[in-house]
C-alpha cells in the first residue's frame, strides 16, 4: 500500500502547522468566524448540529493496520468512543473539540492520514472499487491510478476554487461497486480491441437535488493520457461551469446546459493544448506508485477444515455465504465486514471494533482493510483456511452479521441526528428496517436488495440508486419520507422513480415492508432479485403494494 | 395586513466544544434551553441577535430562531430544534447524556419532553 514520501509528509506537516496557529488564532479573537470557517473546512472541519465534525479521508477507502488502530485512538482519546464510515469511503468523528483538532491532525498525520480536501469546492476524495486488487473479475488495480489522481488534484493551485466540489471514481472491473456514473468524473479500466490499456470516460453524473447519471465524453482515452485529459475536464468545468446559484454549479449542470457535444468539443480543444505540456513525469510518478501496490505474496494451504466447519456450523455457512466474494488468487476470498447489524447504526465502528478488524487485517488479511461505499469493512485478502478464525473473532465484537447485499445491509447518511443539512432522519429508519426484516427473518429469502436512505435532498445516502431509495423531508414540521424505486448504482445504472405521497415516520417501515412482501408475491421465481422484478414489471404493481388499489390524496 | 411576530430565541453553537447554546436575558450562553430570554417583539430581537454576533470569541453561527413559551421557559417550535436540545436518537450522547431535560416535541417520537 501507498506510504508516504519525503513530500507527502512534509506538506501534510506543513498543512497541520498553519492549521494549529489558525486554531490559536480563532480562539485568541483574532480571526472572526467568517475569516476561519474556510480554513477549519479546508481542513475537513464542520460545525454539526450537536458539535464540530471532522472528516477524515481514507483515499480510495484502503486503510492499513496501523491507520486503522490510529483511527480507534482517536476515537476513544479525542471522540466518544466510535467512529462512522462514511459513503464516500472516509471516516467522520461526531464529537471533537475545536482545541484537539490540530492534535487529531497531528495523530493522523503519523501514520500518513489527513482530512484535507474532504471539504469545499475542489477534487475531494477519489474513490474506487472497495474490492480493487482482489477481486476475480478485475482487468487491472484502479488505486495507483487514484493515488496518482490524488497527489495531482491536492493543493492543485487551478482547482482550489472551483465551481462546486468535484468527485472522482475509477473501478478497474466491468462490474461497477465504484458507483462510476453518479460522480463528476467516471474512470472505467478498459482495454481496447488492439489489448491496450484505457479509459471510458464518464462525465456529469451526480445525485443531489438534480440526479444525473453519468455520460461517456470519450469511450477510450488512452492510459498514458489520463492526466492531461481530467485536467482539460477541470478546466473547462472551471470556467465554464456557473457561479451565481450553488445549486447549478456542478458539472452535471455545466454539461446538461452547454450539451455534451460543446463541452467535449470544449476539453478537447483544452487536451489538444495541454496534452504536449505532460513530458512524461506522470507516467514516471504512476510507475513509482504502482511498485506500492504490488500484490501481496499470496500463499497455498489446504481448505479441508473450511469446508468441514462449513459443513457442521449453519450460521458461519450463511456468513460465508453473503459476506464473502470471488478472489482472484486460488484458496482465497474478500471478506466484508457488515457494519449493519440489525439495530446498529449503519458504518459506525467502536474504537474496540476497529482494533478487532485491524488484528485481523494484520493476522490474515495481509494487512489490508478497505472501507466500502455501503459503509462496511473489507478485508480484502483472506485465505479461506482462516475464515473459521477470523468469524468467531468478530462473533466475540458483534462483527459477524450475515447480511451483505440484504435488506438489512442499508446505507444511510448520518441525517438529522447530526447533519446541519439534513431535513429528516435517517439512522432510526435504517435501525428500524432492519430489526423489523429481522423478526420477519426473510431477508435471505429476499435475496439481494440495496436500501439507500438520505436525510435531505443532497442524497449522501446515494437514495436515488437504491433498488428502494428512502428521502427524509421536512413536510410541514414533520419528518416525512418519500421512497423511490428501481434505482441502481452498478454498470446497469438507473435513477429511482418517485412512487408517490411519502410517509410519516411510523408508516415508513411498513411501507417498506409491503414493497418487499409484494416483491416475493409476484417475483417468477426465487432467482429473479427485487430490481429484476421492478424493471420487468414497471412501477404500478409496487405503487399497488404502496397504496392500495386506491392511490391516496397527495397529502 | 402585517404579520404577529413568533417569538424567538437566540440560539449558537460553542466555540470550541460546538455543543447548542442559547442567549439568556443576562447575556449569558446556556446549554439549557430553559433558560434562554424569549424575545417577542422584532426590534428587541434584532437587537439581540447583533449583541449575540459581537459575541465571536464565545459562539459561531447565532441566529434567531422560532420558540414557544411554557411554564417551564421557552421550548422549540421545529423538531430541528429540538433534537439541538437532546442530542441524537441513535446513541445516549449530547445533552441528553449531561442532565439536560429535552424540549419541544418531535413529531412520531414520544420520547421527548416538553
Amino acid at each position: 500500500m501507498y506510504r508516504y514520501n519525503d513530500f507527502d509528509e512534509a506538506f501534510v506537516r506543513e498543512r497541520v502547522r498553519q492549521f494549529r496557529a489558525q486554531v490559536e488564532r480563532r480562539i485568541d479573537g483574532s480571526l472572526t468566524e467568517d475569516e476561519f470557517r474556510p480554513l477549519r473546512l479546508m481542513n475537513g472541519l464542520y460545525l454539526q448540529l450537536h458539535a464540530y465534525m471532522l472528516r477524515v479521508a481514507i483515499p480510495y477507502g484502503t486503510l492499513r493496520v496501523d491507520q486503522m488502530r490510529r483511527l480507534a485512538d482517536i476515537a476513544e482519546r479525542w471522540d466518544r468512543g466510535y467512529g462512522h464510515f462514511t459513503t464516500r469511503q472516509n471516516i467522520q468523528f461526531n464529537w471533537p473539540r475545536l482545541k484537539d483538532v490540530p492534535d487529531i491532525l497531528d495523530a493522523l498525520a503519523d501514520v500518513g492520514m489527513h482530512a484535507i480536501q474532504t471539504s469545499g469546492n475542489c477534487v475531494r476524495n477519489v474513490t474506487a472499487d472497495h474490492f480493487a486488487g482482489a477481486a476475480a473479475d478485475e482487468i487491472a488495480d484502479p488505486r495507483p491510478v487514484a493515488e496518482l489522481l490524488r497527489q495531482w488534484s491536492t493543493d492543485h493551485p487551478e482547482f482550489q476554487f472551483l465551481p462546486r466540489k468535484f468527485k472522482i471514481a475509477i473501478t478497474g472491473s466491468p462490474n461497477d461497486r465504484a458507483v462510476t456514473r453518479a460522480h463528476d468524473i467516471g474512470l472505467r479500466m478498459i482495454r481496447n480491441a488492439a489489448g491496450e490499456p484505457g479509459y471510458e470516460v464518464l462525465v456529469g453524473g451526480g445525485l443531489g437535488r438534480t440526479p444525473m447519471l453519468g455520460q461517456v465524453i470519450r469511450d477510450f482515452l488512452p492510459a498514458e493520457d489520463l492526466l492531461p485529459y481530467v485536467e482539460a475536464i477541470l478546466g473547462a468545468y472551471n470556467l465554464k461551469g456557473r457561479r451565481d446559484n450553488k445549486y447549478k454549479a456542478r458539472i452535471k449542470i455545466t454539461v446538461f446546459e452547454n450539451g455534451l457535444d460543446a463541452f467535449r468539443a470544449e476539453v478537447e480543444k483544452r487536451f489538444a493544448r495541454l496534452r504536449s505540456e505532460w513530458k512524461g513525469a506522470d507516467r514516471a510518478l504512476l510507475a513509482e506508485i504502482e511498485r506500492h501496490f504490488a500484490p501481496p505474496a499470496f500463499r497455498e494451504a489446504p481448505l479441508d477444515e473450511y469446508e468441514a466447519f462449513r459443513a457442521a456450523n449453519p450460521a458461519f455457512r450463511a456468513w460465508t455465504d453473503t459476506n464473502l466474494h470471488p478472489h482472484r488468487a486460488p484458496g482465497y476470498a474478500i471478506v466484508t465486514i457488515s457494519l449493519k447489524k440489525p439495530g446498529a447504526t449503519p458504518g459506525d465502528a467502536t474504537a474496540h471494533q476497529m482494533r478487532v478488524m485491524a488484528d485481523l487485517a494484520e493476522a490474515y488479511g495481509h494487512g489490508e482493510l478497505r472501507v466500502s461505499h455501503e459503509q462496511n469493512i473489507v478485508l480484502p485478502h483472506v485465505h479461506r483456511s482462516d475464515l473459521p478464525a477470523i468469524w468467531q473473532r468478530l462473533r466475540e465484537a458483534d462483527l459477524a452479521t450475515a447480511n451483505v447485499g440484504l435488506v438489512s445491509d442499508i446505507i444511510a447518511c448520518p441525517g438529522m441526528d447530526y447533519c446541519a443539512l439534513a431535513t429528516a432522519r435517517s439512522i432510526p429508519v435504517a435501525q428500524a428496517i432492519a430489526r423489523r426484516f429481522e423478526e420477519l427473518d426473510i431477508e435471505h429469502e429476499v435475496g439481494p436488495l440495496k436500501i439507500k436512505i438520505s436525510g435531505c435532498i443532497n442524497a449522501c445516502g446515494h437514495h436515488h440508486v437504491g433498488h428502494i431509495g428512502i428521502l427524509g423531508l421536512d413536510r410541514a414540521g414533520v419528518e416525512n419520507y418519500q421512497i423511490t424505486l428501481g434505482g441502481d448504482g452498478t454498470e446497469t445504472a438507473s435513477l429511482g422513480e418517485k412512487m408517490g405521497p411519502g410517509f410519516p415516520a411510523e408508516e415508513i417501515v411498513g411501507a417498506v415492508e409491503r414493497l418487499v412482501l409484494g416483491y416475493l408475491a409476484i417475483r417468477r421465481d426465487a432467482e429473479e432479485t427485487f430490481l429484476q422484478t421492478v424493471r420487468r414489471v414497471g412501477l404500478e404493481p409496487f405503487k399497488g403494494f404502496l397504496y392500495g388499489t386506491e392511490a391516496r390524496d397527495a397529502a | 395586513m402585517s404579520r404577529r411576530f413568533t417569538p424567538k430565541v437566540v440560539t449558537a453553537n460553542r466555540l470550541i466544544e460546538g455543543d447548542a447554546v442559547w442567549l439568556t436575558e443576562d447575556d449569558r450562553w446556556s446549554p439549557d434551553m430553559a433558560e434562554a430570554e424569549l424575545i417577542e417583539d422584532e426590534a428587541h430581537a434584532q437587537l439581540r441577535l447583533l449583541f449575540a454576533k459581537g459575541q465571536s470569541h464565545l459562539v459561531v453561527g447565532p441566529e434567531l430562531v422560532d420558540a414557544a413559551p411554557s411554564p417551564t421557559g421557552p421550548v422549540p417550535v421545529h423538531f430541528r430544534e429540538a433534537f439541538r436540545t437532546r442530542g441524537p436518537s441513535n446513541y445516549r450522547h449530547g445533552k441528553q447524556a449531561e442532565g439536560l431535560i429535552p424540549r419541544g416535541r418531535i413529531p412520531g417520537d414520544e420520547t421527548t419532553h416538553v
